[in-house]
């Protein structure tokens, strides 16, 4: 089993939990650990409550793990939510002036912290949350040099003196439990390596940059702002047109338009703002205009849970728009991964003159990860498809005779001239229309041609098809349980199958990135050798279960479901996987023990 | 079809011929805004490959089908949002929008407001027949109170919006009307539409001979009256303008209501578009740049 350390800090927002968040993800990263962070929250300004999870350790943290070794509940609500979760070696770090705990389980060490005695708590107002920082980190010996750096550049722009007191007040916590608390049993290690911590909405928005996306447009959306906000911030720097627009049904035709005039274009938004963008899809595959759409999935329907996580848009995906039309959609599979499949679903879209959408979820967008700076590669193979441009006519590609902007050939593919290229005007209609733009829609409508230009368009299904690799399994071949998931899950679910492996039960996995093109026999030559099937997913009704039904006839023996809007632990699956081959049941809805 | 360059040649009338003929029905006004807008294009000699005229869905929205220039015929109501998102990835093409006043002031009302505070440099035509006429008649934004119409068969009970105030409120930075029988007038008003550096709003009366049996050549020829030919009239003063914009019924004034030329036009505002449009930019972000991307989150 992976060795890892992981810390919850609660309180109620405005109270100050992300900056410990941070501090700690960046002293950990910096130690060559790596780590995966996750916020649980609400749409509040201040007050409710938050609660965020930090987990590190040497291997590749995947997901928030099972298990909490450090609480820092920074109210009275926090200590009362969550002091039951910890177990025997874990620790509960709490100031002692205002907050009363509670009965911890055996073995469970109660650290309090007398802040008053400590801080000068009338001029720091977050004294509390800074000494917890540097007794946290004497708990897990790390030495407070680390803090101090990172203090010193948390606290810059406020000058030497808010500097100097932080630093004294994290100094002081931190040798007070060097004095008075038991240090962890499992001091954390340092290794040579160095990472770089993102959210994968800022992943996306920089697999944007690399992808040489120079125009972006959006309408604020919880949770794919933080795309917004990376891209606005960077923008100038990164030669990128960024546009806040009046709404998703103007982001997306917006887009659309920048991308005819012949830049790389894309947007992100949630499930309420894609259900605006769906006829702009449908317009960019009828005038095979490629644009790339990201939906950071939140629970639904409707305005739903605007700050929790679910897998509940796919069919929205896949139904998106009226009438038939090539499209690809890809799910990313963690936080690296939302880097990635940027610059490859835009060699897609521009290939094929089609919509790319990239289906992530609030797991992924608003969660950090411990990224080698090495994965990021910002210099990505670029295929901008068959594009006419004044420099590609000027080297005598395509400038043969009468242009027809939707010729009708074997791949389905048009060469696609942009606006400002003598001798290669056309219309693009968002009506049916013939090889050369006319529309055969409106007067004469031509039952042949319709048909031609169909399945013109549809044959370019296939061309992307075959440019998409088909899924794998990972883990052994004749393992005792085969867990299929799509996109977020891809972490915990491979953890789940670690510790059912320990626990004596053969795990493999099944991973779905390309929801379309599926590649349904692939996965069929996969499961026919499997001995029990079950599809884990973070929605009400199985949506990826129905669909791999629809493409394949495949029913699997069973379901993993969570709809709470809160993401699987390790746990839930291993003990429905346990429940499943016992044969008490056929469908697993787990419940989430944090109460957020 | 233009099969040959045009940049070094004369632009003449036949090279804006479009692949087909318009398919309105004999005497649409629209047939008049499509003529002044090709005369407009040949006297200001732009050659056809570098306008892109973008439409939504309407009978006056098949107008970039019936003129060779880059055109783009897309969702109803979206056309300003595509032509803002063309504009700002190749500044250095001329943007025209045409489309009718259910397009423009109903469905597509939204990006009508947005598009003009942003002030995007295009010329926006909407030709206003006060009536939807591809599907057969029902009333439109700008349909006069009392109206019958098949969706409004015993009148219509809502006040219409008035396009000019509407535009003179959301920060347009031209305003005109033409008619579309008054050819010179229009071709005038769409060449200046075209020259204004920002968001050029051009409402024309153009008849719907089929299904508006109000609003009529008969009835606008003696009501409308050109601002040019008003003495002491100036189109910089927006007051002025405002309260020009609310005269209708006997007398209704059309020509240019307004302009200014102080605000920067969007693609002038952004400093991301200093060293040429983007369509023209490299695709790969320099490494020194990209680097400290990563720095960032170290």
């Amino acid at each position: 089993m992976r060795k890892t350390f992981a810390i919850g800090i609660g309180g109620a927002a405005g109270q100050g939990v992300a900056t410990p968040g941070d501090i700690f993800a960046k002293i950990f990263s910096r130690r060559g650990l790596h780590l995966n962070a996750y916020n649980a929250y609400q749409s509040i300004i201040r007050g409710g409550h938050t609660f965020l999870t930090i987990r590190t350790g040497p291997e590749k943290v995947t997901n928030m793990g099972d298990r909490l070794d450090l609480l820092i509940p920074l109210n009275q609500d926090a200590m009362d939510r969550h002091l039951g979760l910890l177990t025997d070696g874990a620790a509960c770090l709490y100031n002692s002036d205002t907050i009363r705990p509670g009965m911890g389980a055996p073995g469970v060490q109660l650290c309090p912290l007398p802040v008053s005695n400590l801080a000068d708590v009338t001029r720091n107002k977050v004294a509390q949350n800074t000494l917890a920082v540097g007794a946290g980190l004497s708990m897990t010996g790390i030495g407070f040099q680390a803090l101090e750096q990172v203090l010193a550049e948390q606290f810059k722009k406020k000058g030497e003196a808010v500097v100097s007191e932080n630093i004294g007040i994290a100094r002081a916590g931190y040798d007070f439990a060097t004095a008075n608390f038991k240090p962890f049993g499992w001091p954390l290690p340092m290794t040579g390596n160095r990472y770089a911590v993102m959210s994968g909405n800022i992943a996306m928005a920089m697999g944007g940059a690399a992808a040489g996306v120079k125009f972006y447009c959006a309408y604020p959306m919880s949770p794919s702002t933080g795309v917004l906000h990376w891209m606005a911030s960077h923008a100038r720097k990164a030669g990128i047109m960024v546009r806040q627009v009046e709404d998703e049904i103007g982001v997306v035709n917006m887009a659309i338009g920048a991308a005819h005039a012949g830049v790389r274009s894309m947007c992100a938004t949630s499930g309420g703002g894609f259900a605006l963008m769906s006829e702009g899809l449908g317009l960019s595959a009828m005038m095979e205009t490629p644009v790339v759409v990201i939906d950071c999935q939140r629970a639904g329907p409707s305005t739903g849970v605007p700050t929790k996580t679910e897998q509940g848009d796919l069919w929205q995906m896949l139904g998106a728009g009226f009438g038939d039309y090539p499209r690809a959609i890809a799910a990313p599979l963690d936080i690296g991964d939302c880097f990635k499949i940027i610059p490859e679903i835009f060699n897609i879209a521009d290939r094929f003159q089609s919509p790319g959408i990239v289906l992530c979820d609030l797991l992924l967008s608003e969660g950090r990860l411990s990224v080698d700076p090495k994965d990021l590669d910002f210099g990505p193979r670029i295929d901008r498809g068959e594009l006419i441009t004044e420099a590609s006519l000027a080297s005598g590609v395509n400038g043969d005779g009468a242009y027809k902007r939707y010729k009708i050939t074997e791949s389905g593919i048009s060469p696609r001239a942009i606006p400002g290229v003598p001798g290669h005007t056309h219309t693009a209609a968002s009506d049916e229309h013939d090889e050369d733009g006319v529309l055969i829609s409106d007067e004469f409508t031509n039952p042949t041609k319709r048909r031609a230009m169909m399945e013109k368009r549809m044959r370019k299904v296939g061309g992307i098809e075959a440019v998409v690799p088909p899924p794998v399994l990972w883990g052994p071949r004749d393992a005792d349980v085969t867990l299929i998931g799509w996109g977020s899950t891809k972490g915990v679910i491979e953890e789940a199958c670690e510790i059912l492996t320990e626990q004596g039960i053969s795990a493999n996995q099944l991973q779905i990135r390309w929801l379309v093109p599926l590649h349904g026999d692939a996965i069929l030559d996969i499961l026919r050798h499997t001995r029990h099937t079950i599809i884990v997913e973070n929605n009400y009704s199985g949506q990826f279960a129905r669909y791999l039904r629809s493409e394949t006839s495949f029913v699997p023996d069973g379901h993993i479901r969570k709809y709470d809007g809160e993401p699987f632990m390790p746990h839930h699956i291993v003990e429905a996987v346990k429940e499943q081959l016992g044969g008490k049941s056929k469908l697993s809805v787990p419940a989430h023990e944090i109460l957020v | 079809m233009a099969t040959a360059p045009a940049a070094t040649n004369h632009v003449a009338m036949s090279d804006l011929k479009g692949k087909v003929d318009p398919d309105w029905c004999p005497g649409c006004g629209d047939f008049g805004v499509l003529a002044a807008v090709q005369k407009a294009l040949v006297e200001l000699q732009i050659p056809n490959h570098n306008v892109v005229t973008i439409s939504g869905i309407g009978c006056s929205s098949n107008f970039p089908g019936f003129i060779n220039t880059y055109g783009m015929h897309t969702l109803h109501g979206r056309a300003l949002a595509v032509a803002t998102g063309v504009k700002l990835a190749n500044h250095e093409l001329t943007v025209l929008v045409t489309g009718g006043d259910g397009d423009g002031f109903g469905i597509g009302g939204n990006h009508f407001v947005h598009g003009m505070r942003r002030n995007v440099d295009l010329l926006y035509i909407v030709m206003d027949n006060q009536i939807y006429g591809l599907t057969t008649g029902q009333t439109s934004p700008t349909s006069r109170l009392g109206m019958k119409t098949k969706s409004m068969p015993f009148g219509s009970v809502e006040a219409p919006v008035n396009p000019i105030s509407l535009a003179l409120a959301a920060g347009a930075t031209f305003v005109a009307r033409g008619f579309s029988a008054e050819q010179k007038h229009l071709t005038e008003l769409i060449k200046q539409g075209i020259q204004h550096k920002g968001f050029s709003f051009l409402d024309v009366f153009s008849p719907c001979v089929t299904y508006n049996h109000d609003n009529t050549y008969q009835w606008f020829r003696p009501r409308v009256k050109k601002l040019e030919d008003e003495t002491g009239y100036r189109p910089s003063d927006w007051m002025a303008a405002m309260e020009k914009s609310l005269l209708w019924g006997e007398e209704i004034p059309i020509g240019k209501f307004f302009e200014r030329t102080d605000v920067p036009p969007l693609h002038g505002a952004e400093p991301v578009l200093d060293d040429g449009p983007l369509v023209h930019a490299g695709i790969r972000i320099p490494e020194d740049v990209t680097r400290a991307f990563v720095e960032e989150l170290m």
